[in-house]
C-alpha cells in the first residue's frame, strides 16, 4: 500500500467569504509565471498559502475527438501541437503504438534518428524550462542565453523537417526522411559546444545566492506523494524514485545506449533543478552515441500500404502512384485491438492508448500527458508555504498548459 | 518481490479468453493476485501485443485495484474510457497501472452500462485518479461514486452533454 502523507484530495474550489480571516486571490489564466493560461484559486493568510485549487481547461482543444476523424497518418500533426515544446517525443510515442499494432518493425537507422531527435527534443525542453524558471526567480539573463541555444535547435529542426516548431517529422514506420546531407554534422557542432554553454548556466545559477535561496526547501514532495499524485519525470527522480522508461522499458532501441539516470532525494524544487542539469548533460551523450553508431540502411519500414512512396518514385513508378494515392485518399485500415504505448519524454511519462476498430481511422486516441497529473501536486508542493513560493514551484514542475488541456 | 517478467519473451503471444490466460500466465504476479482475491470478480482476460488486460466486474474495481495494488502494481499511469456506442455494455474503462519494481504494466478494464453509468471511484487506492475522473465524467459523462470533488474539469460548467460520446458530433451543436 501506498503511504501517503497529508495528500489533499482537490475538493471543490476556494469559495469567498468562507474563511473571514483568509483572503482568496486569483492568479492567471493570463499570469506570466503560470506558463500559459493556467488559473490558480488561492486562499492566502496573510502571505501564507493556506489552499490551491487549479482551474484548467482555457485550452482544452478536444484534439482527443478530432483524432477520431482523422486517418492515422493525420493524426501525426496532432500530437505536435499537445506539447510544442517536445514535438519529437509526441511524434515518437504515437508512431510506437500504432507500429505496435500494426506490427512494424523499424530499421536500426530509424530507431537510431529516432533516439537522436527525442534526446535533441528533450534538450529543447529543458532549456526552455531552465529559462523561463530562471526568469520566474528574477534571474533574466539565463532566459537569453537558454534561448540562444534553443534556437539553434530549432535551425536544426527545420532543416530537417522544414518546420521549426511542430515538426511532424517521425511518421509511422519510420521518419519522414532522410535528414539533409550535413545535418548530422551539425548536430555534432552544436553538442561540441553545449556542454560548456551547459557549464555557463550553470556558473550563473548554482553559485547565486538569490536563486539557491529561492529554490532549497521549497516545495517539498515525498516520494510516497509523488507516487500517490501521479507525478513522473524529473520531479519523480528528485524525490528519489528511481525509475525512468528509457532504462526500464526500452523501446526505440534505447536498450544499446548507456546512459545515466540522475536520482536526488532532496525532494524539493532545487533537487528538481539539479537532476534536469544532470539529464541534459545526459542527453548529449545519448545523442554522441547516436551519431557515433549511425547504422546504414533504410529510414523506415517496408510497408508499401502504410508509408508514402519516395517522392522521385512516385512520379515515375505506376505502383508508388497507386499506394500513394490510396494512402493520402483511404488511409490503411489497423488491426482491431488496443495498445498502450508510454515513453519518458521531457516532461515525464507520455503514453498514448490507441484503440482500433480494424477501419483507417482510430475509434479512440487517448494520451497521457505528465503535466497533467503533476499539476495534481501543486497544492501538496505549496500547501503552509510563502505565496512567492507558488510561482518557484510552478516552474520547478515545468508544466505546459497544452498538454494538460490538450 | 519475483522477478521482473520478460514481456519480450512473449511479444508475439496470442492468448484471448479467461481460460487460455490462466493456463499461459499462471505465474504473472496480477493475475495471481486477482486469483487470490476474488476469481469471480475477473471477467474476461487477453494478452496482446505483450500487454495484459484483466476485465474486472464493474462493482468490484475498486478493490481489483486494492489487490494489484498490494501484488507490486504501484502506480496508476493513466485512466480513460472509450464509448462503444451503439453496442451494449457501453462504456469501457481502462485503467493502466505501472509496477515500478516489476517494470511492467497492466490494464485493467471495467464495463459499465449506457444509462446512468457510474462506477466506484479509485481514489482512495491511488489519489492520482482524481484529475482522471473528472476529465472521464466531463467527457463521457460517467460519474465516479466517492470522488472527492466531481465537477467538469475541461469544458465550461455550464456545457451540456459530453463531447467525447460517439453520438456527440465531432463538430459540436451548431
Amino acid at each position: 500500500m501506498t503511504e501517503t502523507t497529508g495528500t489533499p484530495i482537490l475538493e471543490a474550489p476556494v469559495a469567498e467569504g468562507a474563511h473571514d480571516q483568509h483572503m482568496v486571490l486569483n492568479m492567471g489564466p493570463q499570469h506570466p509565471a503560470t506558463h500559459g493560461v493556467l488559473r490558480l484559486v488561492l486562499e492566502v493568510d496573510g502571505e501564507i498559502v493556506v489552499r490551491l485549487y487549479p482551474e484548467i481547461g482555457y485550452l482544452h482543444t478536444g484534439i482527443e475527438k478530432t483524432c477520431e476523424a482523422k486517418f492515422y497518418q493525420q493524426v501525426v500533426p496532432l500530437t505536435d501541437r499537445v506539447n510544442y515544446l517536445d514535438p519529437m517525443s509526441n511524434n515518437l510515442c504515437y508512431a510506437l503504438a500504432v507500429e505496435k499494432l500494426l506490427g512494424l518493425e523499424i530499421p536500426d537507422k530509424g530507431q537510431w534518428l529516432r533516439v537522436l531527435l527525442a534526446e535533441l527534443s528533450r534538450l529543447n525542453s529543458h532549456l526552455i524550462w531552465l529559462g523561463t524558471h530562471a526568469m520566474d526567480i528574477g534571474a533574466l539573463t539565463v532566459f537569453l542565453y537558454t534561448f540562444r541555444e534553443r534556437e539553434e535547435i530549432l535551425r536544426l529542426f527545420e532543416a530537417l523537417a522544414g518546420q521549426r516548431m511542430m515538426t511532424s517529422y517521425i511518421r509511422i514506420g519510420g521518419v519522414s526522411m532522410d535528414p539533409p546531407l550535413d545535418f548530422l554534422h551539425r548536430v555534432q557542432q552544436f553538442i561540441r559546444t553545449l556542454p560548456e554553454k551547459i557549464d555557463e548556466y550553470s556558473n550563473l545559477l548554482t553559485g547565486n545566492p538569490i536563486f539557491r535561496n529561492r529554490l532549497m526547501d521549497v516545495g517539498h514532495l515525498s516520494a510516497a506523494d509523488t507516487i500517490a499524485l501521479g507525478v513522473t519525470g524529473p520531479p519523480l527522480r528528485a524525490s528519489g524514485v528511481d525509475v525512468d522508461l528509457r532504462r526500464d522499458m526500452p523501446y526505440s532501441s534505447y536498450e544499446k545506449f548507456q546512459f545515466a539516470v540522475p536520482i536526488s532525494n532532496g525532494c524539493d524544487c532545487w533537487a528538481r533543478y539539479e537532476v534536469r542539469l544532470i539529464e541534459m548533460r545526459e542527453s548529449i551523450k545519448i545523442i554522441q552515441q547516436a551519431l557515433d553508431g549511425m547504422p546504414e540502411g533504410s529510414y523506415s519500414a517496408v510497408a508499401p500500404k502504410i508509408i508514402l512512396p519516395d517522392r522521385e518514385k512516385m512520379k515515375t513508378q505506376m505502383e508508388a502512384l497507386i499506394h500513394h494515392f490510396k494512402i493520402v485518399t483511404e488511409g490503411f485500415a489497423v488491426p482491431a485491438g488496443e495498445v498502450y504505448q508510454g515513453i519518458e519524454a521531457g516532461h515525464g511519462q507520455t503514453g498514448y492508448y490507441v484503440v482500433s476498430d480494424g477501419t483507417a481511422k482510430p475509434y479512440r486516441v487517448h494520451m497521457r500527458y505528465p503535466s497533467f497529473a503533476t499539476l495534481q501536486a501543486l497544492e501538496t508542493m505549496c500547501k503552509g508555504r510563502m505565496l512567492a513560493d507558488v510561482v518557484a514551484v510552478i516552474g520547478s514542475i515545468d508544466i505546459v498548459l497544452g498538454e494538460i488541456d490538450r | 518481490m519475483s522477478e521482473p517478467l520478460k514481456n519480450k519473451d512473449l511479444l508475439g503471444q496470442v492468448l484471448l479468453g479467461k481460460e487460455a490466460v490462466l493456463a499461459g500466465l499462471p505465474e504473472h504476479p496480477a493475475v495471481k493476485a486477482i486469483l487470490a482475491w476474488n476469481p469471480e470478480a475477473l471477467v474476461d482476460a487477453k494478452f496482446q501485443f505483450a500487454e495484459l488486460t484483466l476485465t474486472i466486474a464493474a462493482s468490484h474495481l475498486r478493490a481489483a485495484a486494492e489487490s494489484v495494488q498490494a501484488a507490486g502494481y504501484n502506480f496508476m499511469e493513466d485512466m480513460t474510457a472509450v464509448d462503444w456506442f451503439p453496442s451494449s455494455p457501453r462504456f469501457q474503462l481502462s485503467y493502466h497501472i505501472l509496477s515500478h519494481s516489476l517494470k511492467e504494466r497492466i490494464r485493467l478494464v471495467a464495463m459499465v452500462d449506457g444509462s446512468q453509468p457510474s462506477i466506484e471511484s479509485i481514489t482512495p487506492v491511488w489519489p492520482s485518479a482524481n484529475y482522471y475522473e473528472r476529465e472521464v465524467f466531463d467527457l463521457f459523462g460517467i460519474s465516479f461514486e466517492g470522488h472527492p470533488n466531481l465537477r467538469r474539469i475541461m469544458m465550461p460548467e455550464e456545457w451540456t452533454g459530453h463531447p467525447l460520446r460517439k453520438d456527440y458530433p465531432v463538430e459540436g451543436y451548431r
